[in-house]
């Protein structure tokens, strides 16, 4: 099953997720596994891919893929499926790599599975697990045909070093349609460090529930965040009480969210604020009622006080990343 | 001890009529409104769009838009939701042979009927008492019946729309002519919303109420055009789940006595049924009557208290709850209903006139009947070109020589009677029913529901395992409810009360919207409020509150019910 | 101008797998994806009071029309639903094929979609129906303006904010925070039974049944299953410890 994983650089670094995408290829064991990378730069990032792994980089410095836009990666990833005899082709969820994947399976023909939570060898055939209706269910998706597309929700995979070598580089320019190269960037703008990050595209958020008592204790939310370079966010009771603003609510008639960590505190766990969050990779409650429904779907429960534990936790976590 | 009654909300009739503000030709016009897309409303719309079939002149009069059936909830059984086994002379006399029950979304006649005196853990059949005897009536959702009565209106021509609540009900000159409807896009605090949306004027030469229980321009209508009925109306609250099953079931079944109690002082009247929807599901509803005077009570948890009964639990064993939903249903029968189901301009039918008969626990065929009853009458009307003031009364006499009247009329004393305590009152309901309505027992005056005075037994309920039995806030969701949380609330009440007051509000409302907040200085606590949870079952307004529409398209999204 | 927005119908209420054919049950009730909703409003900002044409295209069953009658409900003019049985079942490539063909009818100047589907089914989609039409595409657009031939997108990434430009003929993936869609007025829900509504087959399209639908489609749904268990989940009482505990635990998680 010749594998090629788009690997998505950003600022002369190589993104986690597709690194850890790559990751998980490899430990397919199915063959020697490649990767593409783009930009300004990329062949210098080649040997971090061999470290994870990947046998052959296909580096593009073209003037075309400099800027971070979708389509010519298509006619790039087209010409390097075709040259490597690739049958599979692996994404990491974002905003560019989705619009990557999408475009190649119409350019390809080629089945596109999305949303994947995972993936696995079965009997020589690749089998994605895709979660659907808010992540209750988990369905087993195959592919008909080849080439197989794929592409993984964000942080799936940890990137873990593979202990790999130097990878073989193959220096790629492929031909660009002219639609490909239409789109210009104008300008760009850093997101302002000041606000923190926003809910939806925050891997950590720490949620304040009436058991918080006060609209005062936000703050232990919202230091805690700080500590964990996450979000605040709230559910639909406090936000009713005016304690905390709407744009922060997660829940049913709120946010979905599915961060990696979310800290649940003072949270009850009814199932209008459980069908925004269950979503996410590991979720701490800390509540005092010990019958309180979130300690049925947490990864970690803890009965208590938040006021006595948040604060401890808040410095033992600043202490850590000090 | 506090009477809720003591507490009054925030509601003045007034601020809910007005003349048309609109300039004139932002109006819209319409020829018949109707308010209400259940069976009353309907069945109007499709009565209505047969009349004018065979009589296009008279249609060409009525505009673009001849008739018009604006509806609350997202669309027609959104916020349907009964037991029901119906009957079905009304549907028949509606559709003709146009139609046949086969046509219908039924699902098929009673098989067969069971009645039981429960304990906590025994069933003691009894024989069904005349009034329930319900050979030859047909079981349907109604929320699936209110969808079908819905395409059918639209293919004889009606206009409905959906998501649009009636605000104020337009006076113009004594006159009726027609409704405001609700603004779309305020914020909690009234504010307007980027994408704020006035209502509009929507003017009709004939308005027809058909809102159901608590209808709010219905209640509106009955003051400003002074209509109410000798005795105030009361109300039952009737909170139901609807099942997939592992094993069909195959009568219908209604249950007396536990968990409601049975002496005097509670006033706990009412009963279960459980009706098989075919052949894999089954619905389960518990109805008790407002006039209860405990705090602690619950209906929600008391259905969750029965359905851990042997004798039910067997029914529901295997199976999983699909949806749940709460509504009030009007009691206080005959001598409750408005002396008048007509105004200049207006026309009253169904649940919202209070058209039920406890007894027969049916209302239904009441509803389509006075539904198609108005737009005859309206259709009268409109054939002379005008309404005067005393055209539309021709309604009031075809109620009256109609079943509708002649029914309730036989069980006019039953409801009340039940207020002496469930075996005298039984006993009294039984010798009224024998004797066809002949042996009077003297009218009983029934009181207001919030008039009851309070008593606090601290009841407490089991804790619910989440499988068989539920919490509130899971029932509100399975209810399919979704409401936007940032609008303005819609629930008029006294926000500071005696404790008992506000914990008979937090009890009673299955959809857990109220809660006793914080005690103040002087001993009063404060009713803190969660509005997005409301079904619109309509008990507060019974109870000592006002519920007014909010925003349209909120609520429940009731599919089987 | 043309403006076509591509509208999705999707089941609304409680959502269910229907196990026969391990696809989302659509035989209840539907409605306009929300965020479709914000293609629609962005269409009609631009359109305003000008004479550029607000076309809503679907694909999906005939109760599909409901959810285009809300678009012409908002103010679109026209609306065309592509419904064939032999399009059920199609997945993206299906999907975007069929779409692809009925918006080259269209020879729309600007085609916009929503963020994704609220069933999940459709996101992802513009990329591939902008490749079929040989046309650039953006996505996550949060900030709209056309201007002559060109629009001009704002648009949010995960690290920041990026101005693009691109030349008309153009498809655009508009993000939920573009605007907050309108509310369709009484006069609006009512003048929408009279405006234009066409249904078209596959046939109309000059597309193959073989291409769309299950036949046409290039994955599939194998199984349905329970998610994975939450591994090892831990319930502990604070004595005085759990701070340091929830740091354990977060550290051996490498989540700190």
């Amino acid at each position: 099953m010749p594998t090629v994983v788009f690997l998505e650089s950003h600022g002369n670094e190589l993104q986690k997720g597709s690194l850890g995408v790559l990751a998980k290829a490899v430990s397919l064991g199915d063959g020697d596994v490649g990767a593409v990378i783009a930009g300004e730069g990329a062949r210098s990032l080649a040997a971090e891919a061999g470290k994870f792994g990947a046998a052959k980089v296909w580096a593009c410095e073209d003037s075309e893929v400099a800027q971070p836009l979708p389509q010519p990666r298509v006619d790039l990833l087209e010409q390097v499926v075709e040259e490597g005899g690739y049958d599979t082709v692996l994404f990491a969820n974002s905003v560019l790599a989705a619009d990557v994947a999408a475009g190649l399976a119409a350019r390809l023909d080629a089945g596109l599975n999305w949303d994947l939570a995972d993936v696995e060898l079965r009997d020589g055939e690749l089998v994605g697990k895709r979660p659907a209706l808010q992540d209750s269910v988990y369905a087993d998706v195959g592919w008909s045909s080849t080439p197989r597309l794929a592409l993984f929700r964000a942080g799936s995979f940890d990137a873990a070093p593979a202990g790999g070598g130097e990878p073989e580089i193959a220096d790629t320019s492929p031909a660009y349609k002219s639609y490909s190269t239409a789109v210009q960037l104008v300008s760009q703008d850093a997101a302002e460090s000041g606000g923190g990050p926003s809910i939806e595209d925050s891997d950590v958020i720490v949620a304040g529930g009436r058991g918080l008592g006060s609209p005062d204790n936000f703050t232990l939310a919202e230091e805690l965040a700080k500590a964990l370079g996450g979000a605040v966010g709230a559910t639909r009771a406090v936000v009713d009480a005016g304690w905390y603003p709407y744009s922060a609510q997660i829940g049913q008639t709120g946010k979905t969210v599915s961060p990696k960590l979310y800290v649940a505190l003072g949270i009850s766990g009814a199932i209008q604020h459980k069908v925004g969050m269950q979503g996410s990779g590991t979720i701490v409650a800390i509540n005092k009622d010990p019958n309180a429904p979130i300690f049925e779907f947490s990864d970690l429960g803890v009965v208590g006080d938040v006021h006595e534990i948040v604060p401890k936790l808040t410095e033992l976590v600043r202490a850590r990343k000090g | 001890m506090s009477r809720p009654s003591n507490f009054p909300p925030p509601f003045s009739t007034a601020d809910y009529v007005a003349e048309p503000t609109d300039p004139a030709d932002e109006r819209i016009e319409v020829g018949v409104l109707i308010v209400g897309a259940g069976p009353a409303g309907l069945a109007c719309a499709i009565r209505l769009g047969q009349l004018l079939e065979e009589s296009p002149d008279v249609a060409e009069r009525l505009g673009d838009v001849p008739v018009a059936v604006i509806e609350k909830g997202k669309q027609p059984g959104s916020h349907l939701l009964s037991g029901a086994v119906v009957d079905p002379r009304a549907l028949r006399r509606l559709f003709g042979n146009r139609l046949r029950m086969d046509d219908l979304p039924s699902y098929g006649e009673v098989p067969g009927e069971s009645v039981y005196l429960l304990t906590r853990r025994t069933a003691m059949p009894l024989p069904p008492p005349p009034p329930m005897r319900n050979h030859g009536n047909w079981i349907f959702s109604i929320s699936q019946l209110g969808r079908f009565l819905g395409e059918r209106a639209e293919e004889g021509g009606t206009m409905i729309l959906p998501e649009t609540a009636a605000e104020k009900l337009l006076v113009s000159h004594g006159r009726v002519v027609g409704v405001r409807t609700g603004d779309k896009g305020r914020n909690r605090d009234g504010g307007e919303l980027g994408n704020f949306e006035a209502g509009s004027d929507l003017v009709a030469k004939v308005t027809v109420l058909a809102e159901g229980t608590q209808g709010h321009l219905t209640g509106v209508a009955l003051d400003r055009f002074d209509l109410r009925g000798e005795d105030p109306q009361v109300w039952e609250l009737g909170v139901k789940e609807v099942w997939k099953v592992a094993k069909p079931l195959d009568r219908v079944i209604h249950t007396l006595g536990w968990p409601l109690r049975t002496a005097k002082k509670y006033r706990e009247f009412g009963g279960s049924f459980i009706y098989p929807l075919g052949e894999d599901m089954v619905t389960i509803g518990l109805v008790v009557g407002l006039d209860y005077r405990d705090a602690s009570l619950s209906v929600h948890d008391l259905l969750q208290e029965l359905k851990t009964h042997p004798k039910i639990r067997k029914i529901l064993e295997g199976g999983e709850r699909l949806e749940w939903g709460a509504k009030t249903i009007p009691s206080g029968g005959f001598h409750s209903l408005p002396r008048r189901l007509h105004a200049p301009g207006l026309l009253l039918c169904g649940d919202g006139a209070g058209m039920v008969n406890i007894p027969r626990l049916k209302g239904i065929h009441y509803a389509i009947e006075s539904g198609k009853l108005a737009a005859e009458a309206a259709f009268r009307a409109l054939q002379r070109g005008e309404t005067p003031a005393s055209a539309l009364s021709s309604y009031d006499d075809a109620v009256r020589d109609s079943f509708i009247w002649s029914d309730l009329y036989e069980v006019r004393n039953m409801r009340q009677v039940f207020g002496r305590g469930f075996y005298v009152g039984g006993a009294l309901a039984s010798a009224m029913t024998v004797s066809k309505g002949r042996i009077e027992i003297g009218k009983m005056r029934a009181e207001p529901d919030a008039d009851q005075p309070l008593l606090d037994s601290n009841v407490s309920y089991p804790a619910p395992d989440g499988k068989l039995t539920f919490d509130k806030l899971s029932s509100v969701f399975a209810s399919g409810n979704k409401t936007r949380d940032d609008q303005p609330n819609h629930i008029k009440i006294e926000r500071r009360v005696p404790r008992e007051v506000a914990e008979l509000w937090a009890h009673m409302c299955p959809a857990q919207v109220y809660e006793v907040g914080p005690e103040e200085s002087d001993g009063t606590v404060r009713v803190e409020l969660a509005p997005s949870n409301c079904v619109q079952c309509g008990a507060i307004t019974a109870k000592g509150g006002r519920l007014t529409p909010p925003e349209g398209g909120s609520g429940p999204e009731y599919t089987k019910t | 101008m043309r403006i076509a927005v591509c509208v999705k119908h999707v089941p609304e209420g409680p959502s269910h797998i229907d196990p026969s054919t391990k696809r989302l049950d659509r035989s209840g009730e539907g409605a306009l994806n929300h965020f479709d909703a914000n293609a629609v409003e962005e269409a009609l900002r631009l359109k305003g009071d000008s004479d550029t044409e607000v076309v809503a295209v679907s694909l999906g069953p005939q109760q599909a029309l409901d959810s285009l009658r809300k678009a012409l409900a908002m103010g679109a003019d026209r609306a065309v639903l592509v419904s064939d049985d032999a399009a059920a079942g199609s997945d993206l490539v299906a999907t975007s094929r069929l779409l692809a063909a009925a918006l080259e009818r269209e020879e729309a100047d600007l085609v916009l979609f929503g963020q994704q589907a609220s069933d999940a089914d459709g996101a992802v989609l513009w990329a591939a129906v902008a490749e079929r039409l040989g046309r650039p595409v953006v996505s996550q657009a949060m900030e709209l303006a056309v201007d002559g031939g060109t629009v001009r997108v704002k648009r949010q990434t995960e690290f920041g904010y990026d101005t693009l430009e691109a030349p008309l003929p153009a498809v655009v993936a508009v993000s939920d925070a573009i605007n907050e869609p309108r509310y369709p007025s009484l006069k609006g829900i009512m003048g929408a039974k009279k405006k234009q509504q066409d249904v078209v087959s596959l046939a109309d399209l000059g597309v193959d049944a073989g291409e769309a639908g299950e036949a046409g489609s290039l994955t599939t749904v194998l199984a349905l299953g329970e998610p994975p268990a939450r591994g090892d989940a831990r319930k502990i009482e604070d004595d005085g410890n759990a701070a340091q505990e929830i740091v354990d635990f977060l550290a051996e998680k490498r989540l700190v």
